[in-house]
């Protein structure tokens, strides 16, 4: 039976899962910018619609994303007059793939820059940086141990998405057919082996990379938080004592 | 080489209200924490905006609230220094030091990074991350890495507060090395007031945001304006004051008339005098340990209330004319070297007090 076992799943699941991880890399890394950057209280409304896809059922993300990009959705009819159709293609996957893990990435991304010193960026900005240049040279490197922690889990969940998957992509083998969707199906059609050799190699796959970004964080951490606390240390507030003590000669 | 500042920031607690104009010369700006020199500072340096006012720098205007003029702080060319330095960790000395520098490339940069090492006395370290570094080392990072973008003014926040005593000597001298070669407005903001009559000849003291004292350190410590300036400045006795003739005043507080050198014709609202020109004669013995030794004028019977000791002087509280009923019952503090006070130690109560009328002076309401 395994004979014929066919591949395309585990393709299309890798490609749709690094796809959606880095368009919400860079969605995620702009709106978390885009929001330490503001301070009125106002703006927590939106982090909840940012957050929304966190809490809600899959299918319900999949049955809003239909009404955005079926045929007559306001989103599929913009797009269908430029001769795309999202429903049941491979972008859809995507689609589906990155709406479910962005709030993973959005989150871990601002406690990274919200976690930041402020000094520093203010530090850079008078030593003549600009915005892009404060961002890139400052608040990347040292978010960055956060921002690829974000990332890992943005792919862990956009390899595992099934629900709303299947609800805007659907199932079509060697097209849309991620393994999740593969495993579902197997188990319907009572192919209990195909589903269990799916599974192993889920496991296996997040098992990996799991494991190679414990290896690289141990390292990112160890030296960045022997850099910070050393800088701390060399700046104890009260090394001096409260130094005004009236003695002027 | 000017620098104008004339700022009004509404703050919490208060209003920061300040303008002044430093020079060549470093001006050290004194206050107590929460009076507002950190902000003050911050405005300046553009990374917090004032409710209104006008900034200029060698007459270009950084900030002008009726030309709605507010320069980012990339493009006003201040320096600063942060309290705790705020170096990059995950740079380099060297990449600290050309972060504010990338416009000048290739060799250009690497001397004026070479410069700033050789000149602060960094050589060696160049490769080392920050957290690698002492503390004194990690100051004179952040001091060349504010040098190297060759600033037009530069702002010390408390550069010294964040080091251990024995750093603080050292790393204070190197800092006045460098003051003294920077040609711009320097301002330093401290609160500990003998490191800033060293390295600065001219003061701003500052009291709830606004000036309280402004200009040559000397005349601000021997001259204080007001009762703020007196007590930023170390004074530590006040007595409210009442005139009796142009060279008498009574002090209410302490019930005793002193005589005075100055005669101004405002009414003073205090009198006072600090703690270490205080002198002390044994009893019977006429004259004897008062440096102007003719003049027994201002001298009374004293009792010791309480002492404190640090270690290398001893603070006395002084009751006058009658012996204390307990430690707080005091009315003046004196500061005395220890071996001083050893030699005192033995001389039988009441001492004798001098208050020299050259050393009294008189505060304004």
């Amino acid at each position: 039976m395994l004979a014929t076992f066919d591949t395309a799943p585990l393709w299309i699941s890798l490609k749709t899962s690094l796809v959606a991880t880095a368009l919400v890399l860079v969605t995620g890394l702009a709106a978390a910018q885009w929001r330490v950057r503001r301070r009125s209280r106002a703006w927590e409304v939106l982090d909840g619609l940012a957050l929304l896809p966190l809490v809600l059922p899959p299918t319900v993300i999949g049955y809003i994303l239909l009404l955005l990009f079926g045929r007559e959705g306001p989103l599929g009819r913009l797009l269908l007059r430029a001769g795309v159709l999202i429903v049941f293609s491979w972008p859809a996957t995507v689609i589906a793939a990155a709406v479910v893990a962005f709030p993973l990435m959005y989150l871990t991304a601002r406690a990274a820059f919200e976690q930041l010193e402020p000094a520093l960026l203010q530090a850079a900005r008078t030593l003549g940086a600009n915005e892009w240049q404060v961002f890139r040279r400052v608040a990347l490197p040292l978010a960055w141990p956060g921002l690829a922690a974000g990332a890992v889990l943005a792919f862990a969940r956009a390899l595992g998405e099934f629900g709303a998957t299947l609800m805007l992509a659907g199932n079509i083998p060697g097209r849309t057919q991620t393994i999740p969707v593969a495993i579902f199906f197997a188990i319907e059609s009572g192919d209990n082996m195909r589903a269990l050799a799916w599974v192993l190699i889920v496991v296996a796959i997040s098992f990996a990379v799991l494991a190679a970004f414990g290896v690289w964080t141990r390292r990112q951490r160890a030296f960045l938080s022997r850099s910070l606390a050393g800088a701390m240390a060399g700046a104890r507030p009260n090394a001096g004592g409260p130094a005004a003590a009236g003695i002027e000669d | 080489m000017e620098l104008r500042v004339e700022i009004e920031k509404r703050l919490p607690d208060f209003t920061l209200e300040v303008a002044f104009r430093a020079g060549g010369t470093p001006l050290g700006i004194l206050g107590a924490s929460g009076a507002g020199k950190t902000m003050m500072l911050r405005v300046i340096a553009g990374l917090d905006a004032p409710s209104r006012g006008r900034i200029e720098l060698n007459g270009r205007a950084l900030f002008d609230s009726a030309r709605r003029t507010n320069l980012p702080a990339r493009s006003r060319r201040i320096g600063m220094v942060f309290q705790h330095y705020a170096l990059f960790p995950h740079l380099t000395v060297r990449g600290n030091i050309g972060f504010g520098v990338p416009q000048v490339s290739g060799p250009a940069l690497k001397n004026r990074v070479a410069a700033e090492i050789e000149q602060l006395h960094l050589a060696g370290l160049e490769d080392r991350y920050p957290h690698e570094l002492s503390g004194g080392q990690q100051q004179r990072v952040a001091l060349a890495r504010a040098l190297a973008t060759d600033p037009a003014a530069l702002l010390l926040d408390e550069p010294l507060s964040a080091l251990d005593p024995h750093l603080r000597s050292q790393v204070e001298r190197q800092l006045g090395e460098t003051l003294a070669r920077y040609s711009g407005p320097a301002l330093f903001v401290s609160h500990n007031l003998e490191e800033v009559y060293r390295l600065c000849p001219e003061l701003l003291v500052l009291s709830a945001g606004r000036v309280a004292a402004f200009g040559p350190k000397e005349e601000i410590f021997s001259r204080p304006p007001n009762l703020a300036v007196a007590r930023l400045t170390g004074c530590k006795n006040f007595s409210r004051a009442r005139r009796i003739d142009t060279n008498h005043i009574e002090a209410l507080d302490w019930g005793v008339a002193l005589r005075v050198n100055e005669a101004e014709p405002v009414a003073p609202a205090r009198i006072a005098i600090r703690a270490h020109h205080i002198r002390f004669s044994e009893p019977g013995v006429s004259g004897a340990g008062v440096s102007n030794g003719a003049n027994a004028a201002n001298t009374f019977p004293c009792w010791i209330a309480s002492r404190n000791e640090t270690p290398f002087r001893t603070t006395l509280y002084l009751r006058l004319n009658a012996p204390p009923a307990g430690a707080g019952d005091y009315h003046l503090q004196a500061e005395i070297f220890k071996d001083r006070f050893s030699e005192m130690e033995s001389w039988p109560q009441p001492w004798r007090v001098h208050l020299d009328p050259a050393r009294v002076f008189l505060l304004p309401d």
